[in-house]
């Protein structure tokens, strides 16, 4: 029998219910409040008084009106027709909502997050009488170019028999397709979709890896310099205007995975309308169809209520970790996990917790760090790979990395890309420091040759600082060298212009084409004598890369910039350094 | 039936309690004092305890005076009616006029639907090159002025509220000082502006629960007109002084403080205003422009900060210029490829030069030698700062980005500019070789 209550206290968005019966923790519980189910969900019982958060705005609410607790932890539907779908963080189809309630998220209002009349060709895969456990496939739809596994429910525990599995054929979302009998003789019916809590990782698999395998991102400074992995987590950090939206907005429409999940959990509106206007325009180089084909958008943003903007990232990474249970790579890009951190905070201050640093929750760091270890690269019941890629903003207060979120996250994840204030101020985008960032991953490029890109831009740093202290005229012209290499370095492959329509996505081959060239700079002996001559040439150079970069790969421009600058080259290059000869012979 | 209680349990700063019985979360109530009528909104329900939030303060409130519940949340009227009208705090007239209560509509309402929204296009020209070529202000966007205390804050916002083109002008003014509030009305007295006006004014000396109601009135009553086709845009101006009421509460109310004793909720609150800023498919917008003056000029400050990290945007005022560092529009990219070839190259690069610029001056303020190079960024770093940097210049952004390549020509020869090949062959100026 499922419990009731009464209303007892309001606080913001938490309330205090009297209950008669048995409730659990993160039970979902309905207020009625104004002829509206305002849905909530369970976070503190002490006796028979319960806490719970609201997901909805809690004007109106007052004392005794009822509550309806449901036996149901806070779940999400999971089946064909997720991909393409803008869903808010409890999983209410957003487009579907307004045609329902018109311009404004009224309270209250619930839809289905899959479509019940949609039919999909169902083709069996699994015989009658085969013993199947979770996460086992029993058929197969199409969804997109996608083969979307009917697989056995993840909440189903023990091994099961098939008894029946229908032909193929067309079929809706609630139809049976298969029953499955427990030993005891119970019988499952089986559907093209199941719930699932989304606080609980997906764990049906049988082993996780480690990730090595590169992901491929097309931000030169990424992939050569700063590699994530596919099944790894990174995180970027950054102060407000740094460039962390943008930067992910770049991954989600270049990088090389199968699915995208953008869950916007607590920022601006307007960022998620960019992604949701432009998506179905633009096509994924690698499929030919629209991006929005392997997309879902979860988009709990600044003005929603707190407490599902605290549950909608949760959403996200199940419905990842759903789609890895058919062997695809999944990226999700969280923005920003520090709104997740504070909608936490708020509640934990409301509940009246002991609050640790910056009055965050004492939980705060094993929040963090549940949610990033649901992150990983998975081998499969079936011998197959599938993955879930986490890649989380962090906004730090003041901009400044020593607080709690930042910290608790470079604990866990795998790369750290910091954005810098300077850089960004100066337009050098993408803004993430290249010395101060760090990678744990394996990249595309030879990592020796990298290191001395990497050396040589650190020494050009500390002669540029110097610079500042001794002049110019204190600096030896072979410093001055490196410095003028170590800028147009940092011009011509580390910054990239997200809004060319070529610089914007530079693939693996083009990456490693042009870093061959870099280095020919960078370890040339140059015959140079004066600053001034030191400079010029540098300015040239650079102004010719800068031209080849937004030029179409391979094209006529491409090869008459890139014979200028082979010219360029040789009218200066008298050798190459010492230091790199032996590198340079492989 | 409207239900009276006169035994108040409590009063602790501008927060009352009593026992009270149906009552629901933000209902208003009518608290009756010797000083006369105040408005009060409940902010916790504890069974029958029920805390509320007296507009007025809570200082003379004795235990034993009146509270009316009025069984319903703040509301505002809304008809055309408003045009021209000056209001307070919590909507009462104070301007003489008479008391509107028709057509009442409620405050802080729900959001947005995210799908619902359009991508914002049209650029609003300012004549200010600083923003016009370097971080163009679009319709419906949402971008405070940042500013040190005694900068020319408010004459900015008026300036570019009266160069806009818009349908109504909603000035939210918080602790904003009766000065200023003067300025505002002769200004849009002088521009004309008056008629298509509406204002909802909290003064530096009204008490301080009333400035948090500002936010929400206004863009309350924004969103009808822009539901109704109209261009709207929303000035507010001080919104430092709203989050500073808000910690005000938050303290009295012994909520644990985040950062600088400001609440927790700090960011989620000011976003839920912010984010009224909206672009309607088929109709109207909004566009708000606030101003947050930096306590100690500092940018990290939590409400700047909170602030940064919600808006588009913002413009950074700092000695009477608005600074290049520091200042972004977001919303920047949605427009400046629509207007002139060179606008996007030529933001970025003059930039990059202005920064380079920085570092010459940096070199030079050390004694240090300036080589060839630093002198012809010093020369373009002057050139910048007196015709795009100087708020008195005021020309179209074709005739801004004119000045940019004049700048440019006049100190650098082309390849140190480090801007495409195809655009120096365009735009850079022919000159006479002397
Ligand atoms: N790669 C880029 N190329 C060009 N401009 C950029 C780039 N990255 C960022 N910008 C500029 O900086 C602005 C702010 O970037 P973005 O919105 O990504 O910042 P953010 O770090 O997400 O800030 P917040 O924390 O406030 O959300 C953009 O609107 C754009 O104008
Ligand atoms: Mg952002």
């Amino acid at each position: 029998m499922k419990s009731t209550g009464k209303v007892v206290g309001v606080n913001g968005n938490m309330v205090t219910v009297n209950v008669t019966g048995l409730v659990s923790m993160n039970e979902v519980a309905y207020i009625l409040t104004d002829g509206k189910r305002l849905k909530s969900e369970v976070i503190r019982i002490q006796g028979d008084k319960v806490q719970v958060q609201v997901f909805e705005m809690t004007k109106g609410v007052g004392i005794d009106d009822d509550v309806e607790f449901t036996d149901d932890m806070l779940t999400v539907e999971l089946g064909p027709g997720l991909i393409g779908q803008v869903y808010d963080g409890l999983q209410n189809p957003l487009p579907e909502l307004a045609e329902e309630a018109g311009f404004f998220l009224e309270r209250g209002v619930y839809l289905n997050a899959l479509n019940r009349e949609r039919e999909w060709e169902f083709t069996p895969i699994a015989n009658t009488g085969a013993k199947v456990t979770a996460g086992d496939s029993l058929g197969s739809v199409p969804e997109n170019n996608f083969t979307h596994n009917i697989m056995v429910p993840f909440n189903l525990l023990d091994t099961y028999t098939v008894k029946s599995i229908k032909e193929k054929g067309a079929y809706k979302l609630k139809d049976t397709v298969v029953e499955l009998a427990d030993d005891k003789g119970n019988v499952f019916n089986v559907t093209l979709v199941f719930n699932w809590p989304v606080k609980r990782a997906i764990k049906c698999y049988e082993e996780r890896l480690k990730p090595v395998d590169p992901l491929v991102t097309k931000i030169r400074l990424i992939d050569t310099f700063l590699p994530v992995a596919k099944g790894g987590t990174f995180c970027i950090p950054g102060p407000f205007g740094a460039g962390k939206t943008v930067l992910q907005q770049a991954m989600s429409k270049n990088a090389e995975v199968d699915i995208v999940i953008v869950a916007a959990c607590g920022e601006r509106a307007g960022e998620v309308v960019e992604t949701l206007k432009e998506f179905p325009e633009l096509l994924d180089p690698k499929t030919g169809r629209s991006l929005m084909e392997r997309t879902i958008i979860i988009c709990n943003t600044s003005s929603m209520p707190v407490a599902s903007r605290e549950a909608s990232v949760y959403t996200a990474v199940t419905l990842a970790e759903y789609y890895r249970q058919m062997g695809l790579d999944v990226m999700l890009l969280a923005d920003s996990t520090s709104r997740w951190a504070q909608a936490m905070r708020e509640m934990s201050g409301r509940l009246e917790e002991i609050p640790g640093e910056e009055a965050f929750p004492a939980y705060l760091e094993s929040s963090i760090s549940g949610f990033y270890e649901r992150a990983g690269i998975v081998k499969l019941k079936n011998g197959e790979k599938g993955s879930v890629t986490i890649c989380g903003t962090v906004s730090p207060a003041g901009g400044n990395f020593e607080e709690p979120v930042t910290q608790a996250t470079l604990k866990v994840v795998g790369a750290f890309l910091g954005l810098s204030r300077e850089r960004s101020d100066a337009r050098k985008y993408p803004a993430i420091h290249p010395l101060d960032s760090w990678t744990k991953y394996p990249g595309l490029i030879d990592a020796e040759q990298t290191a001395y890109a990497y050396d040589l831009l650190r020494r050009s740093y500390e002669i540029g600082s110097m610079m500042k202290v001794v002049g110019e005229e204190g600096t030896s012209t072979d410093d001055f060298i490196v410095y003028m290499k170590g800028e147009f370095l940092d011009a011509v492959y580390y910054q990239q212009n997200s809004f060319d329509p070529v610089d914007a996505a530079v693939t693996p081959e083009r990456q490693a084409f042009l870093f061959k060239q870099i280095m020919e700079v960078l370890t040339a002996e140059l015959d140079l004598d004066t600053k001034e001559e030191v400079r010029n040439w540098i300015n040239k150079l650079r102004q010719s890369f800068l031209d080849y970069n937004s030029s179409q790969w391979e094209s006529d421009d491409f090869k008459s910039y890139d014979k200028e600058i082979n010219n360029l080259i040789a009218d200066k290059k008298v050798g190459i350094l010492a230091n790199a000869a032996k590198l340079m012979e492989k | 039936m409207k239900k009276v209680y006169s035994k108040i349990e409590s009063i602790a700063g501008n927060v009352i309690t009593v026992y009270a019985d149906g009552i629901k979360y933000g209902e208003l109530a009518e608290v009756s004092t010797k000083f006369g009528k105040s408005l009060a909104e409940v902010i916790k329900l504890d069974g029958g305890l029920v805390s509320l939030q007296v507009f007025a303060g809570g200082r003379g409130i004795s235990t034993g005076d009146e509270i009316r519940f009025l069984g319903h949340p703040m509301k505002v009227s809304f008809s055309d009616n408003l045009m021209g009208r000056i209001f307070d705090g919590s909507g009462v007239p104070r301007d003489n006029g008479p008391a509107l209560n028709e057509n009442l509509i409620t405050i802080g309402g729900p959001s947005f639907n995210p799908a619902k929204r359009i991508i914002p296009r049209n650029m609003i020209r300012t004549g200010i090159p600083m923003i016009d070529i370097f971080n163009s202000l679009v319709e419906s966007q949402k971008l405070p002025i940042f500013s040190v205390s005694g900068e020319p804050y408010n004459q900015l916002l008026a300036r570019i509220a009266m160069q806009a083109e818009v349908d109504i002008i909603i000035l939210g003014g918080i602790g904003l000082k009766y000065d200023d509030y003067l300025f505002f009305k002769d200004t849009l007295e002088e521009g004309g502006a008056l008629s298509r006006t509406i204002m909802f004014m909290h003064t530096a000396s009204d008490p301080v629960v009333e400035s948090l109601m500002v936010p929400d009135i206004s863009l309350a009553v924004a969103e009808k007109f822009a539901l109704k086709g109209k261009k709207v845009l929303v000035l507010l101006t001080d919104m430092t002084n709203f989050a500073d009421a808000m910690k005000e509460i938050a303290i009295t109310q012994e909520q644990v403080p985040s950062n600088r004793g400001y609440p927790g909720d700090l960011y989620s609150q000011l976003a839920s205003r912010y984010e009224k800023a909206v672009d309607i498919e088929g109709a109207g917008s909004i566009t708000i422009l606030g101003v947050t003056t930096m306590p100690g000029d500092d940018v990290t400050h939590p409400v700047p900060d909170n602030t940064g990290y919600i808006t588009e945007g913002q413009y950074l005022l700092k000695n009477g210029k608005i600074e290049p560092f520091g200042s972004l529009s977001r919303l920047k990219q949605q427009v400046n490829d629509k207007t002139r070839d060179d606008h996007r190259a030529l933001m970025d690069g003059m930039i990059k030069l202005y920064a380079s610029y920085k570092d010459s001056m940096e070199k030079k303020s050390m004694g240090f030698h300036m080589s060839s190079w630093d002198e012809k960024l010093l020369k373009y770093g002057e050139k910048f700062e007196a015709g795009m940097m100087d708020l008195s210049v005021n020309i179209p952004l074709e005739k801004a980005l004119d000045l940019g390549w004049e700048i440019l020509s006049d100190c650098f020869a082309p390849e140190e500019t480090g801007l495409k090949s195809s655009l120096l062959e365009k735009f850079w100026p022919v000159k006479e070789t002397v």
